[in-house]
């Protein structure tokens, strides 16, 4: 047995079954690559002794077009993907089954994107495949995800069809769970060798050459087609043979359709996947109660056997619910619904089934987006298919008040099998919850008899986290997939939760409650808000409490209080006798740890044997005596859609909310971060008015928008709060004028950033700094009220407004309080963006952590100014975004040009004045787009009352007629791998975009996996042994069009030049790319010190400055401009304090050392080209200009 | 000419050794030391609050931000073979005794009395033939009274020396209110050896930046007098051997060294300034003085310019700064 999640227990049998893997990182299949590339650095063999490679290609539809390759040479090939990157592969897999290559691919079925994102589990994406030609096998637990994903590679090498190998995404991928391994002797009894002969003798080969891949006319093509039937014929049987032989030699059975429950049931749930798991537990409860039903588990999809399925469904059904994962609006059910229809019709054409005209079908949907499917659904299924009259389209798991197609179904019904354990901890991401969690459910699974389950759920924000574990144990497999309701013992780790997340309503009456609460635990009942002291005595629980933060502080682990909560667990659940899970904690810290150093694990250790004797059990009054209450999860002045919406999906009851409270399409509303109040720092920074020098560096580093200066006169201070700090602003063209550098204390992360930018020292102690970090809690209140005060104050006259590092920041950003990680280095330059630009402003947002932090709900970052500009933003898809944004562009250029035609049509009624102003307006300074924002205002004016048709449309585009600023942003995933060829296309276009590439040198959002951005000698997820080759330049590639203003920025390193290349690049008239050095949590270093690396950076010459701008050429001038001063010192000085690079050093200290000295020389050639290039061409510029 | 000296219990075939430092991290250099006559290797430093520290740190860079977020569980691959701390520098210690065949000094500096065994102990498994004690501290807390500082390395010493059978030099600073005395003790608990002085980087002031900062300066022949007076005081007074380190440049400062008492010396700067195959000149150097000079051996001078032996021992004690003072009057 072992204890693992889905991912882990496929990606096993997948890597010991093949020889080649061809990868791309997607959401929820991740992991699974993960595995295959660390085993294959490692030098794990496969079944055959070998060891397989792995190749990371620029997207899915670069690895389907590797794997079509390696398969035709013949390679027995593999891959692991999902949703989108599912989709970029179908054509490939059309190939591959028309060609009847045996393959297997590994998929974690998730949604697709549609009026949303979604990353979560649904069959929105294997759907999309049915017409592909792959058979199509489900596993609906860890165990049969494995066991399927066996089946599918010995039946794909017997029948030369290929396999889409599925299971549900995060429900099924990411669950830990305690299930039966296959160990290799299973796998090589299990394998037929002569598939694979058969599979090499098919390969492609100049020693016995063929041709495939032919164009074909009418005269064959169709034919042709049709000769592959035999093989989808053929297959069920094989499968059912296959399936025999599994079973056979594990004891564990599967049929292309099992059926389970009452052999006499009169109503059939057809159901796939994980919710199988969840309505066979259904069934049991349901049948042990009188009833007889049934549920008949889809695991071979395609080919659908109507023999099969026909042989599965009892002879006594009278109602059948087919349940749908997938969406297909206008279709007349969804794809498994009608294909059950069908597969009756014919059952009764082919005499299999009679009557079938008498058995009621009907077609619902559950799960999507991995929504709650629990046995409550389940009965209503069953309770609906009691009815005379059934809906015969219907959903369940949600409130549909739109359409009323959803099932009612009692929330409060449960059913938990005999002996079954339940607990739930609410923990940060920082504080390594979930990873101690794994490591309980580990220490329960194969240090007990019990089987065991985790599942985590984690938070749509990256700074300060929240989780919550799931974990479950008992004497018979866990089939529970849904998360727990009604907990045992409920942990939270952090105190502050209890305000956020109604954390008590898992906990069963007379169950167990531990509270990580700061100070002396004895006290912890006296600073609980009264509603939890309420619901603590409603139910009787047993509470105890520990200062686990100082626990760990004390044993030098600040922050890190897993392994002590998980001590507390083991100690008051009782779950193995004390001793003994002490001994098994230390041996999972060993093991988890011990690979991170012998300190790690000692740290570790005192943490766990400080824990018990600050463990208290608290005894509490009988009655609540606390006079504080929970704070409101949003302000009572937020909007209406914020109160109604936003601040249920905040408390974790977005769950309750019916179909008529969501916007039909997707559009949100924008700036709804600054309604959450997070309060996650710990400590925040503190203004000294009288260190202060006003550059104002701190609010532009600041990735949060959480410290902003404001410059007012100085009457408006009237009314200000006691504590709000003011001071002279000391320039003297603002003589008398007053300056206030203000904290948003809730919204601030914590990061340091801007303490570490402060350059204001106290002469006299220069510890103290004009910024200086402070606990945030007692500054909490006084910080509230003047940040709000700060607000009121009105915003400068930006056309008085210069465009350097200082000014800037007295322009409103526009992009505030993202769920970016704390410090984050890509956020300070889309708030810079948003502050110059930003109510003129379009982004296309490719996919990756900037469409996260920008897009994600319940809050999102970009918001309006006083006037209601602001931002537009949306995200299409990942690999599209410069395409999406060149649309954009296109779009509004030709509205524009719409409004001028109509405009010249109007100039008998509006005067040449007006037409010919607004015609030639110089719209270059934020002056000249006000004075078009005024005339655009009297247009409308004057064209009010006018009733034909063109002045209406004039007066509706008439906003076009300002100048629009169209950003393209996305990462470097996107901008030098999967978007790269829309990028390059784009910027040929010359159209008037500008593109900015936030380039953490990996793919951060899914895990740090390489990209082409990749450094040379870093380490990162598929780059194991350190990046051979360096980075792609980028910039010169761009450059090399010669009509693209292309700069490298680091906002770190200079700041100004920063300020300057954005100005520059919107002001050209063409395509201009900037590619922005953004450090990152991927990097493995403290994110405080990001401006200090990025100066490291380029000092040495790793990242040169530079600005190519043609305007200069037009000038006769030299376009390329190198903005670096020649490197100083070695590139080790930076790279020596990043894990990317120091990983490699630990590793292969060889290998380590070589790369580093080719990096070295790589940084040098680059300077040395970009200095040729910044001076040649000058040279050349004037030798070639007359007079010179 | 017989060079040969002994030190901590090693013969050695010539009393020039490079002292700790970075050089010996390449197996070339250390090669190319041996080549050029080097009597033994002293390794660089094991520094465990280094190692303690870069663990602990390492792990909250890459841990705290991982299982946070569903698209990304971790930042970093899982690796394999992760070599941590003093892995690295034990394999080291073992590939540099597999590729030279004079002896291996190992070097390390604790924090923890736990740091100091374990790491002692893996040093020699590891295959080191002696280890120096490397109590590098700056006593910060004006409330430590000097004894507890001079008992705390006693102590390591009496623990390190339990826990191991290879000989232990100490390698010391120069500021105990009474050194010679404190050597005694440490001799008496069977210290191998005296290295004579470690030296301190003193920050340097960035008076822009109001900051303290770093700065490594090598040395040079005029700090090695200190240590010439205290190994001539302490010559003949002791059973350890005595090294002298910081200062070592030139064949005159080797000279000047064995004359005062010292086994044998450590040199660093002028093999960073120089290269490795300095170390052969300064060899040759001494022979020829030696030789020159018509002295038999290297032992033959050794302790000749001790306080004991010497013509004017004045010049060693308080006698001396008296009439250095005096040099300076008009």
């Amino acid at each position: 047995m072992g204890t693992l999640d889905a991912n882990e227990a496929v990606a096993s049998v997948a890597y010991r079954l093949n020889e080649f893997f061809a990868i791309y990182p997607i959401t929820p299949s991740s992991p699974m690559a993960e595995f295959a590339d660390e085993w294959s650095a490692a030098g794990k063999k496969n079944l055959w002794g070998a060891v397989p490679s792995v190749v990371e290609m620029q997207s899915e539809g670069g690895a389907a077009g590797a794997l079509h390759g390696a398969l035709q040479a013949g390679s027995l090939s593999a891959s692991f993907t999902a949703s989108q990157g599912l989709l970029l592969m179908i054509p490939n897999m059309y190939k591959i089954a028309g060609e009847l290559t045996p393959f297997c691919l590994h998929v974690t079925a998730r949604a697709l994107a549609t009026h949303a994102l979604s990353i979560f589990g649904d069959h929105s994406d294997v759907m999309a495949c049915r017409q592909t030609g792959f058979a199509m096998l489900c596993g609906g637990s860890v165990q049969e995800a494995q066991d399927t994903a066996v089946i599918s590679q010995m039946v794909t090498l017997k029948s030369r069809v290929p396999f889409l190998h599925f299971f549900d995404g995060f429900r099924t991928s990411h669950e830990v769970s305690k299930i039966s391994l296959l160990s290799d002797d299973d796998l090589r009894s299990l394998i037929d060798d002569s598939g694979i002969a058969a599979h090499r003798d098919r390969a492609l080969t100049p020693d016995a050459p063929k041709i495939r891949g032919t164009a074909q006319n009418p005269d064959a093509f169709f034919q042709a087609r049709e000769g592959c039937n035999p093989f989808y014929q053929e297959l069920p049987r094989l499968v059912k043979e296959a399936m025999d032989a599994f079973a056979a030699r594990t004891g564990r059975t599967y049929q292309p359709f099992d059926y389970e429950g009452a052999p006499d049931a009169d109503r059939v749930i057809v159901i796939m996947g994980s919710g199988a798991e969840a309505a066979g537990e259904t069934v049991g409860w349901l049948n042990e109660n009188g009833r007889k039903t049934g549920i008949v588990k889809v695991r071979l999809y395609r080919p659908f056997s109507v023999e099969d399925f026909a042989a599965a469904l009892p002879k006594s059904v009278k109602s059948i619910a087919v349940l749908d994962r997938t969406k297909e609006p206008g279709a007349l059910g969804e794809p498994l619904y009608l294909d059950v229809v069908a597969a009756l019709r014919q059952a009764e054409t082919l005499g299999l089934l009679k009557d079938t005209q008498a058995i009621k079908v009907i077609g619902g949907r559950y799960g999507l987006g991995s929504k709650e499917f629990t046995p409550a659904m389940v009965k209503a299924v069953f309770d609906e298919l009691s009815k005379s009259s059934p809906k015969p389209v219907f959903t369940v798991g949600i409130n549909d008040d739109v359409t009323g197609l959803s099932l009612e179904y009692d929330p409060e019904f449960e059913v938990v099998p005999p002996g079954m354990k339940q607990a739930v901890f609410f923990g940060l991401g920082s504080d390594g919850t979930v990873g101690a969690n794994k490591n309980s459910i580990k220490i329960i699974g194969e240090g007990t008899e019990n089987y065991a389950q985790g599942y985590f759920v984690y938070d749509s924000k990256k700074a300060g986290a929240m989780t919550v574990s799931h974990l479950r144990f008992g004497p018979t497999p866990i089939r529970s997939t849904y998360l727990i309701r009604q907990a045992e013992f409920v942990a939270c780790h952090r105190f502050d939760l209890l305000h956020q997340m109604d954390v008590l309503s898992y906990v069963k009456p007379g169950g167990i409650f531990l509270l990580n609460s700061p100070g002396d635990p004895h006290e912890a009942w006296s600073r609980l808000p009264r509603e939890i002291q309420e619901q603590i005595i409603l139910k009787n629980l047993a509470f105890y409490a520990i200062d686990a933060s100082t626990v760990a502080r004390n044993v030098g682990m600040a922050g890190r209080i897993n392994t002590i909560m998980q001590t507390c667990y083991f100690a008051i659940s009782g779950v193995l006798p004390k001793d003994e899970a002490i001994a098994a904690i230390k041996y999972a810290i060993k093991k988890t740890y011990g690979k991170r150093g012998e300190a790690v694990v000692q740290k570790n250790y005192e943490a766990v044997d400080s824990t018990l004797e600050n463990l208290v059990r608290i005894d509490y009054p009988d009655a609540p005596n606390s006079t504080h209450r929970l704070h409101p999860i949003v302000p009572e002045n937020a909007p209406d859609f914020v109160q109604r919406v936003t601040a249920l999906m905040l408390a974790g009851k977005g769950d309750q909310l019916p179909v008529s409270a969501f916007p039909v399409d997707g559009t949100w509303p924008t700036g709804t971060t600054k309604w959450e109040k997070r309060n996650i720092a710990e400590e925040i920074p503190v203004w000294e008015t009288d260190l202060c020098i006003q550059c104002n560096k701190c609010a532009m580093v600041c990735p949060h928008a959480a410290i902003r200066p404001k410059i007012y006169q100085p009457e408006l201070l009237a009314g200000a709060p006691a504590t709000f700090k003011s001071t002279d602003f000391k320039v003297r063209e603002y003589a008398g004028m007053k300056y206030t550098l203000q904290v948003a204390a809730e919204d601030c992360t914590g990061c340091q950033l801007c303490v570490e930018v402060c350059p204001a020292k106290d002469k006299a102690n220069p510890s103290r700094k004009a910024l200086n970090m402070a606990p945030q809690i007692p500054l909490r209140e006084t910080e509230r009220e003047n940040f709000d005060f700060f607000l009121k104050l009105p915003d400068p006259d930006r056309a008085m407004l210069k465009d350097d590092v200082k000014t800037t920041q007295f322009m409103r950003p526009l992009f505030e309080f993202s769920g970016a990680c704390a410090g984050c280095g890509e956020t300070p330059y889309l708030k810079l963006l948003t502050q110059m630009f930003g109510d003129r402003l379009l982004i296309a947002n490719a996919t990756g952590c900037s469409s996260i932090y920008g897009g994600n709900l319940p809050t999102t970052p970009y918001t309006t100014n006083e006037c209601g500009r602001g931002p537009a933003w949306a995200n299409s898809l990942f690999e599209d975004n410069a395409e999406f944004g060149l649309g954009f562009r296109a779009s509004i250029d030709q509205s524009k040009s719409f409004a001028e035609i109509l405009l010249q049509g109007q100039a008998a009624l509006l005067g040449d004045d007006l037409v010919s102003s607004m015609l030639a307006a110089d719209q270059t300074e934020e002056t000249g787009i006000e004075a078009q924002r005024e005339r655009v205002i009297a247009l409308r004016k004057a064209l009010a009352g006018q009733n034909s048709l063109e002045a209406r449309t004039l007066s509706k585009i008439a906003d076009y007629l300002v100048k629009k600023s169209v950003w393209i942003v996305g990462g470097d995933g996107w901008a030098y791998d999967i978007g790269f060829g829309g990028l390059d296309h784009v910027i040929a276009s010359g159209r008037n975009v500008n593109i900015l590439v936030l380039d953490t040198e990996v793919y951060s959002n899914t895990g740090g996996q390489q990209s082409k951005s990749t450094p040379l000698g870093a380490v990162a997820k598929f780059s194991m042994a350190g990046k051979a080759v360096p980075k792609k330049d980028l910039g010169l590639i761009a450059a090399s069009y010669g009509t693209v203003y292309v700069a490298r920025v680091s906002l770190g390193a200079k700041d100004g030049h920063t300020v300057s290349v954005f100005r520059e690049a919107e002001s050209y008239d063409g395509p201009s790319l900037i590619i922005a050095y953004s450090h990152c949590v991927a990097h493995g270093y403290s994110l405080s010190q990001g401006l200090e690396q990025q100066k490291r950076a380029v000092n040495c010459g790793y990242w040169p400055l530079f600005r190519y701008d043609p305007r200069r050429a037009d000038k006769g001038e030299n376009p390329m401009k190198l903005d670096s001063a020649a490197p100083k010192g070695t590139l080790a000085e930076f790279t020596k304090n990043e894990t990317r690079f120091q990983m490699l050093a630990r590793i292969n200290p060889e290998r380590s050392a070589m790369l580093q000295e080719m990096a070295a020389e790589s940084v040098k050639e680059r300077f040395a080209l970009y200095q040729q290039m910044a001076a040649t061409k000058e040279q050349a510029a004037e030798t070639s200009t007359p007079n010179a | 000419m017989d060079l040969t000296t002994s030190y901590l219990g090693l013969k050695l075939k010539n009393p020039i050794m490079p002292g700790a430092s970075p050089l010996v991290d390449h197996l070339d250099n250390v090669k190319r030391l041996e080549d050029s006559g080097a009597a033994a290797i002293v390794m660089h430093s094991l520094f465990e609050e280094q190692i303690t520290r870069e663990q602990l740190a390492e792990f909250a860079h890459t841990e705290n931000p991982a299982e946070s977020f569903s698209e990304a569980t971790s930042y970093f691959p899982q690796m394999e073979d992760y070599a941590l701390g003093p892995d690295r520098y034990l394999e080291h210690i073992a590939r540099i005794k597999q590729a030279v065949d004079i002896p291996v000094i190992g070097s390390l500096n604790g924090v923890s009395l736990g740091g100091w065994t374990d790491h002692a102990k893996l040093i020699q498994q590891a295959g080191a033939d002696a280890l120096e004690l490397n109590v590098y501290y700056v006593a910060t807390d004006p409330d430590e009274p000097g004894n507890a500082v001079e008992q705390r390395t006693l102590d390591i010493l009496q623990t390190v020396k339990d826990s191991v059978t290879i000989p232990v030099a100490v390698k010391l600073s120069p500021f105990f209110s009474s050194p010679g005395h404190f050597a005694k003790q440490l001799d008496a608990l069977g210290a191998a050896g005296l290295v004579l002085f470690n030296r301190f980087y003193q920050p340097d002031i960035d008076i822009e930046e109001l900051e303290a900062a770093h700065r490594l300066d090598l040395s040079n022949s005029t700090e090695l007098r200190l240590r010439l007076r205290w190994a001539a005081i302490l010559h003949g007074h002791l059973k350890a051997d005595i090294a002298l380190g910081g200062g070592v440049h030139t064949v005159e400062d080797i000279i000047k060294a064995i004359m005062c008492g010292a086994n044998a010396v450590q040199v660093v700067s002028c093999l960073l300034k120089y290269g490795p195959s300095h170390i052969g000149g300064l060899i040759n150097g001494l022979r020829h003085w030696l030789e020159d000079h018509e002295y038999e051996s290297v032992d033959q001078m050794r302790g000749s310019m001790s306080l004991k032996n010497c013509p004017d021992p004045s010049v060693f004690e308080r006698a001396n700064y008296l009439r250095v003072l005096q040099l300076w009057k008009v």
